[in-house]
């Protein structure tokens, strides 16, 4: 069950109520406290609060510049906070070298790797920066490799490596110490669907290992695969957290109809179509409308009769049911990939 | 502590070796372009003939004086003289052929024997010079005046024609006895003199010379270390040209900073727990070590080829180069606060590094420097550290001499560091 709580103008933000999910009794292993920070005018980062316990995968969901990587950036301690805490399993981060970092691990949204070294020499290195020595680093290297599926190139200058293989080195090097909490900062951009995939097998075998996961996307099937829970961010706020079944519960709409008009829509007004009772939301992109319906059988007639009395005929229809997507499109009026 | 400050030193010399342009940069080019500054600059001891100035005389007077004055100036070993008209020297002086060109006039020796022990109207010998050789033109012109003043007193103390103006010069003399004042007086009596010198016959075994003679002889001795060390024109410019390159070096490390963290890496070297100490002094530590290395490898070349020794202390030469190394280090660190993105800072660390090597020496030895430059030039670093090279090289000083440009350099190296400390952006983009 959720709420809607309203805000100032048109913002809306939806919580989950004290109604915990299993998972979210464990114990709390992250826990942010309304994060503040501006860059002169811009709240990058606007009052965020959000937990994770141990075990859970929380999604931070929103568009480019929404506040994700800042909000990571703090928590990993890589940026001060105007106001606010992180509290990294009760305790708040004190300074650069605080010990408790290391409970941490960050795998950031650049592959944050030395092209010019083999992959056994990165990972030497970030195994140091968590005073592994080599006796130490060996097992943790050999395990990291295995899990990413890199074993076989352990010797290979990282210059040589595709992209999915960068992306999966750059989450090795952030498991080398063994943390107990993952940041994970869009780990996946830029990779084919088959490293995102195996990057996926990686995530999942982390999370039954019991790690605490928080990764930032702006795909939403990402989010809706890997995620027990979900806060979505939009400039710099919460604008909802729950879980992603929750999330579709808060929907006024359960379809998405799809219609490709035969032409580009001129003079089609979508005030007048949002008026119809049956319209929760509606988007148009040339000639695609993308409409909001809560009852697919009954409404979906009425608005391709509208669309034909107005001189739009249409020549394909398709029905999806309501994603994240569609949740960020009601809270916003605007979609994840626009924005 | 140790195992991660231990790592990222390992990481930046290994990728400082894997990177062929570095080593292009820091090792390849140095000994190239100071091998043959090396060579300009005279190269190793006297095995190298010091280039002569070109000199172009037109001699359009043709008597005994003039052709004798050409004949001098062709045997100095300083001068490569040639003949040439009036026109041709001009000419080729105007193109850079000829560095000076020297034009006897017509009568010069006449002209030049009355002049001599009278007021009358003095020849003039024109000197035409390139003004970018301006100190050659000072030279020939010394050596011309001896020359001439040589030449001209023999002739009227003993020549032909010597014998024959003093007869016209005694005669106007005497046509106006009477006439005379006391200065006139003893003019014709000196004149007397001489026409009676010059009537007697020479001495037998020579030991009184006729006419001006230079009254001392010159003894040239290099000063180096020691006697019979000779000066290596390619230890000067090894030192510059390591200094420049080392350098160089410096401003990779910077960039390398700020690359770091476009690429994202700072992030990850921020997510560990280490201190800002850690973070960057393992970045001036691996960069000293590279530039100390790099100094040694240069100068063990020089060693190897061109013969350069450490003629003075050993230790005091290691102290230099490790003063300057740490001083580059911070240098480095330095370059990374100037700019926000490695483009940006780029362009500027380069000019003003090049502006470091410049007034430091390392182009072109400082004495050519105007008085109050070589004064201002002790506030560059780069200035100690190549006075400090030459001092432990070819002039042999001992480590008393290496003393101050050690501690002007890592006084650099600290100014340099706790600006860059004061002015590091540590935090990552959000």
């Amino acid at each position: 069950m959720s709420v809607l709580l309203t805000g100032g103008k048109d913002r809306r933000r939806y919580v989950t109520p004290a109604i915990w999910s299993p998972v979210r009794q464990a114990k709390i292993m992250l826990e942010v406290r309304n994060l503040k920070k501006r860059y002169g005018s811009l709240a990058a980062v606007d009052g965020i609060s959000l937990k994770a316990a141990a075990g859970e995968t929380v999604g931070l969901l929103g568009p480019n510049g929404a506040g994700k990587t800042t909000t990571v950036s703090m928590i990993a301690g890589l940026l001060r906070p105007d106001t606010g805490e992180v509290l990294i399993e009760g305790r708040p981060l004190a300074g650069d070298s605080d010990p408790i970092k290391r409970r941490i691990g960050l795998v950031p949204q650049d592959l944050a790797l030395y092209d010019e070294l083999s992959a056994l020499e990165n990972l030497h290195l970030f195994a140091a920066l968590y005073d592994l020595n080599s006796a130490r680093a060996k097992p943790a290297i050999e395990s990291a490799l295995e899990l990413v599926g890199l074993s076989d190139r352990i010797k290979d200058r990282v210059k040589t490596f595709s992209g999915g293989m960068k992306r999966r080195l750059n989450l090795a090097a952030a498991l080398l110490h063994d943390p107990q909490i993952l940041l994970l900062d869009e780990p996946t951009v830029g990779v084919d669907p088959q490293s995102r995939n195996a990057i996926f097998d990686n995530l999942e075998t982390l999370k039954k290992r019991g790690k605490t996961l928080l990764y930032t996307t702006h795909y939403m099937e990402e989010a809706e695969r890997l995620c027990d829970r979900v806060v979505i961010i939009d400039h710099g706020k919460v604008i909802a957290d729950d879980t992603p079944r929750g999330l579709s519960r808060m929907l006024p709409l359960s379809n998405v109809l799809t219609i490709e008009l035969e032409s580009v829509a001129d003079g089609l007004s979508l005030d007048q179509l949002q008026a119809l009772g049956e319209v929760r939301s509606a988007q148009l992109h040339g000639g695609t409308l993308r409409i909001g319906v809560r009852d697919l059988a009954t409404e979906t007639p009425r608005i391709l009769q509208w669309l034909v009395d107005r001189g739009h005929p249409y020549r394909h229809v398709v029905s999806e049911r309501a994603d994240l997507e569609t949740v960020f499109l009601t809270l916003t009026g605007r979609s994840l990939r626009d924005s | 502590m140790i195992t991660p400050i231990r790592a990222l030193v390992r990481k930046d010399i290994l990728l400082f070796l894997a990177d062929p342009r570095a080593l292009i940069m820091s090792v390849v080019a140095p000994i190239a372009i100071a091998s043959f500054f090396g060579y300009a600059l005279g190269g190793a001891g006297s095995q190298v003939e010091p280039a002569r100035i070109s000199v172009l005389v037109a001699d359009q007077g043709g008597d005994s004086i003039s052709r004798e004055i050409v004949k001098r100036l062709g045997s100095e070993k300083a001068l490569a003289v040639k003949p040439a008209t009036a026109d041709e020297a001009r000419a080729a002086v105007r193109k850079g052929n000829a560095s000076v060109a020297v034009i006897i006039p017509q009568s010069f020796g006449q002209n030049a024997g009355q002049a001599f022990f009278s007021t009358s109207q003095k020849p003039e010998i024109a000197v035409l010079y390139d003004p970018s050789h301006a100190a050659e033109r000072a030279m020939v012109q010394g050596i011309l005046s001896g020359d001439v003043m040589q030449v001209v007193s023999q002739e009227m103390f003993g020549g032909e024609s010597g014998r024959a103006m003093l007869k016209d010069s005694l005669a106007r003399l005497d046509r106006s006895q009477g006439l005379l004042g006391p200065d006139q007086k003893n003019l014709a009596d000196l004149l007397h003199s001489v026409e009676r010198w010059n009537g007697s016959p020479p001495a037998a075994g020579g030991g009184i010379s006729r006419g001006l003679s230079m009254p001392y002889t010159t003894r040239e001795e290099a000063v180096t270390s020691r006697q019979g060390i000779q000066y290596n024109g390619y230890a000067h410019a090894f030192a510059g040209m390591v200094v420049q390159f080392v350098l160089f070096l410096g401003i990779d490390v910077g960039i390398g900073l700020l690359l770091q963290r476009q690429r994202g890496l700072w992030k990850r070297l921020r997510a560990a727990p280490l201190s800002r100490g850690t973070l960057l002094g393992s970045r001036i530590v691996s960069a000293a070590i590279l530039a100390f290395v790099i100094v040694l490898t240069n100068f063990l070349f020089a060693r190897l080829v061109f013969g350069v020794k450490v003629e003075g202390s050993l230790v005091g030469f290691l102290g230099v180069a490790a003063a300057f190394a740490l001083m580059t280090a911070a240098f480095g660190l330095l370059i990374a606060t100037l700019g926000k993105t490695p483009d940006a800072t780029r362009g500027l660390a380069i000019l003003a590094t090049l502006f470091m090597v410049m007034l430091g020496g390392a182009w072109v030895p400082m004495f050519l420097f105007p008085q109050w430059l070589q004064k201002v030039t002790v506030i560059m670093p780069t200035r100690w550290a190549i006075d400090g090279f030459e001092a432990m090289t070819w002039r042999g000083l001992g480590f008393g001499s290496a003393l101050l440009p050690i501690a002007v350099q890592l006084l650099f190296a600290l100014a340099f560091g706790a600006l860059a400390v004061a002015r590091f952006r540590w935090e990552a983009e959000g």
